[in-house]
């Protein structure tokens, strides 16, 4: 496993097309109706998964809420297995039962995809509480929208990560808009980061814009944490160009605001660094994009071809079998053995009243 | 067997998982130090430590939440709620998270997880401490659900909630905690399979299906019942899901009349499922309708007289029993 530092920039900026360009598809899919349900996209917020993910290993925990297309593939998630999911199809990265809002991929230590604000910031806490429990040097990442700063599910899982000193980053990726309503209209504070200090943790505001300022922030306090563990708070400061889902047209917020953003832009500006500083051509950044546009769009072919997830498997994922007595994956399946019952016999049933004039509806 | 309390049945079948397994660990408010708010964890912050018997703050939510993590992850948590009256602060880590899980996740994260804890009214408290929460919980796909009543079922069906490999609600009785009973002795492993109904009362003329708190009722009903020639059988559920149907409609299909005594309200509850389920599967064996002792349809009053007239009591079941065994 590489160390953090020697993931190289340019797959990570490869990394970062791949998110834009898989979503620009995803967004294309919805529109002609191949997706159902919900869809947020993360376009505009790349910089904060990929400078987390450059700064961590493959093994340390991952936890996201809703807009979670990006952190499966920055976890190494392919993007034939999350377009598969937002198809439904069995080939999808959770077997098309989760769709957009539920991806997972124990396998590249994705723990979700919530879509419920703030209820998998104790979830994170659980799983750092684990890695202490086990004695590993696992860091738990935990991303979640300034939308959940305000659930008592947040307050509650920060006050146990710092009480139990939880090895836990808690990753506010401020994007200013708790869907239609903005950070000033949601939140007593100047400053979301502010709230750490309730719970006896170091914060840091960082430029979520930047990819290398957040590898490099992100990465002092993965080694913080490795050397003893603790619990600490990330305001990473981003912005989203789309609306909050696909339904929604952004009209709270104007397009100057939205301009001022996209000159920002995380793509650009890692492209700009490399290119000043002589590690990427134009012609290889062409390449790049057009790899990443090939992969999104072979990725509609793959879920396109792909099966549905079979009915007859509707009851497999309720619960897990084995190992327990009392298993059973369809509790309310109607009894097969009555053996042995005192059966009375079957007498027939009376007759309608209405149907039985000759009888007056008396009983047979 | 010898005779120990329900309390202490609880307290073995803790210690022999706790033992047993390194992944077990016991969380929950005041389950370390005050050894228990109703002494269940006694003695165990002692012979375990602090890393396996863990105080958390009062943050049911958080708490909870904490367990499930843990819990995609491998370890085992059992976590208690200091009622489940409590869990309700819960619900959405319980509803939302435990269960939903393992589905969402195309199969890939089972959530082998404990919450125990006292259930059901007690004396005397009020409305917001007296819940009995089955039927919330049994409405949920994904969850199971126990209410053993006796200390034997106590012990036998936590050590299996506890190795199982989904989320297991046990449900204890609050009063029962000093009731004592014949269990095994420690050294001969006691599983009791959830999903095992068990005849506590064998009878030919009428059954009485009962779980929890509604156990004891329904064997006190049966004996008087027995002095006017009414030999009732009682049949305690001891698991409410998964549900054991068979022994239900075995023991219907013997005595042809049946009395449902449940310790949750009557709406959409437990009775309304099981009489659907007698109704459709042996619909010819009755020969009286399905009648239902339940909770009155109210919020739990303090006061003594009212509270025992919304609760479910021999008495009760007694008059259901005669009106349809005449």
């Amino acid at each position: 496993m590489a160390s953090p530092e020697q993931r190289d920039e340019v797959e990570m900026l490869a990394l970062m097309l791949l998110i834009r360009r898989f979503e620009e598809r995803a967004s294309q899919q919805y529109q002609a109706q191949k997706i159902g349900g919900f869809c947020h996209l993360y376009i505009g917020q790349e910089a904060v998964v990929a400078g987390a993910v450059a700064a961590t290993r493959h093994d340390d925990y991952l936890i996201t809420a809703y807009r979670d297309h990006a952190h499966a593939l920055a976890r190494g998630t392919s993007a034939d297995a999350c377009m598969a999911e937002l198809f439904g199809k069995a080939t999808g990265c959770s077997r098309g039962l989760g769709g957009s809002m539920h991806y997972f991929d124990k396998t590249n230590h994705m723990y979700g995809g919530h879509a419920i604000v703030g209820a998998h910031v104790p979830l994170a806490a659980g799983m750092a509480f684990a890695a202490k429990y086990r004695k590993e040097d696992r860091v738990t990442l935990c991303f979640f929208g300034d939308g959940a700063i305000n659930q008592g599910s947040f307050h509650e899982a920060l006050n146990l990560a710092g009480l139990f000193k939880l090895p836990v980053i808690f990753i506010c990726e401020n994007n200013f808009f708790a869907m239609g309503t903005s950070v000033k209209r949601s939140t007593s504070l100047e400053q979301i980061a502010d709230r750490a200090e309730g719970y006896d943790m170091p914060s840091e505001i960082i430029d979520g814009m930047n990819f290398r300022e957040v590898r490099d922030k992100l990465a002092e306090i993965v080694a913080s944490i490795r050397k003893d563990p603790h619990p600490a708070f990330v305001e990473a400061r981003t912005y989203r160009y789309r609306g909050h889902s696909m339904s929604d047209p952004a009209s709270y917020r104007t397009k100057e605001e939205l301009e001022k953003y996209r000159l920002e832009d995380p793509i650009t500006r890692l492209r700009a660094q490399l290119t000043r500083e002589g590690k990427l051509t134009n012609e290889q950044f062409d390449e790049l994009d057009k790899k990443a546009k090939e992969q999104a769009l072979a990725s509609v072919k793959f879920a396109e071809q792909s099966p549905e997830p079979p009915i007859d498997e509707l009851y497999d994922f309720t619960f897990v079998q084995g190992d327990g007595p009392g298993e059973s994956g369809n509790l309310l399946e109607p009894a097969e053995s009555q053996a042995g019952r005192a059966k009375k016999p079957a007498r027939s049933p009376r007759r309608l009243a209405s149907r039985s004039a000759s009888t007056n509806g008396e009983e047979e | 067997m010898r005779e120990i309390t329900y309390r202490q049945a609880l307290n073995e079948a803790l210690a022999e998982e706790i033992e047993r397994d390194p992944n077990v660990f016991l969380m929950g408010e005041e389950v370390a130090e005050y050894n228990g708010a109703y002494k269940v964890s006694q003695g165990l912050l002692d012979r375990f430590g602090p890393t396996r018997i863990i105080d958390t703050p009062i943050s049911e939510n958080g708490f909870a939440g904490l367990g499930i993590g843990a819990a995609m992850v491998g370890l085992r948590p059992i976590v208690e709620f200091m009622t489940f009256s409590f869990s309700l602060v819960a619900f959405d880590q319980i509803v939302n998270n435990a269960p939903n899980m393992l589905t969402m996740s195309g199969g890939q994260f089972n959530i082998p997880i404990t919450f125990r804890g006292p259930n059901g009214p007690a004396h005397q408290l009020g409305a917001t401490h007296s819940h009995a929460t089955e039927c919330l919980y049994a409405n949920v796909p994904g969850l199971k659900i126990c209410t053993p009543a006796t200390p034997r079922d106590a012990k036998g069906l936590l050590k299996t909630a506890v190795r199982d490999n989904n989320p297991v609600l046990v449900l204890e009785t609050e009063l029962f905690y000093s009731h004592k009973g014949l269990v095994e002795p420690p050294e001969q492993e006691l599983l009791i399979p959830l999903g095992q109904a068990e005849i506590k009362r064998e009878g030919k003329d009428v059954t009485i299906v009962c779980y929890a708190q509604t156990l004891p009722m329904a064997l006190t009903a049966a004996e008087q019942l027995a002095r006017d020639k009414i030999d009732a059988e009682v049949l305690d559920l001891r698991s409410i899901k998964p549900l054991d149907l068979p022994a239900v409609l075995n023991s219907v299909s013997k005595t042809h009349r049946v009395v449902i005594a449940e310790q949750d309200r009557p709406f959409c509850g437990l009775g309304a499922e099981i009489s659907f389920r007698i109704q459709s599967e042996i619909f010819d064996e009755l020969d009286a309708p399905v009648l239902r002792v339940a909770q009155e349809e109210v919020p739990m009053p303090y006061n003594e007289t009212l509270e025992k007239a919304v609760l479910p009591n021999a008495e009760k079941i007694i008059a259901a029993v005669k009106k349809i065994c005449v």
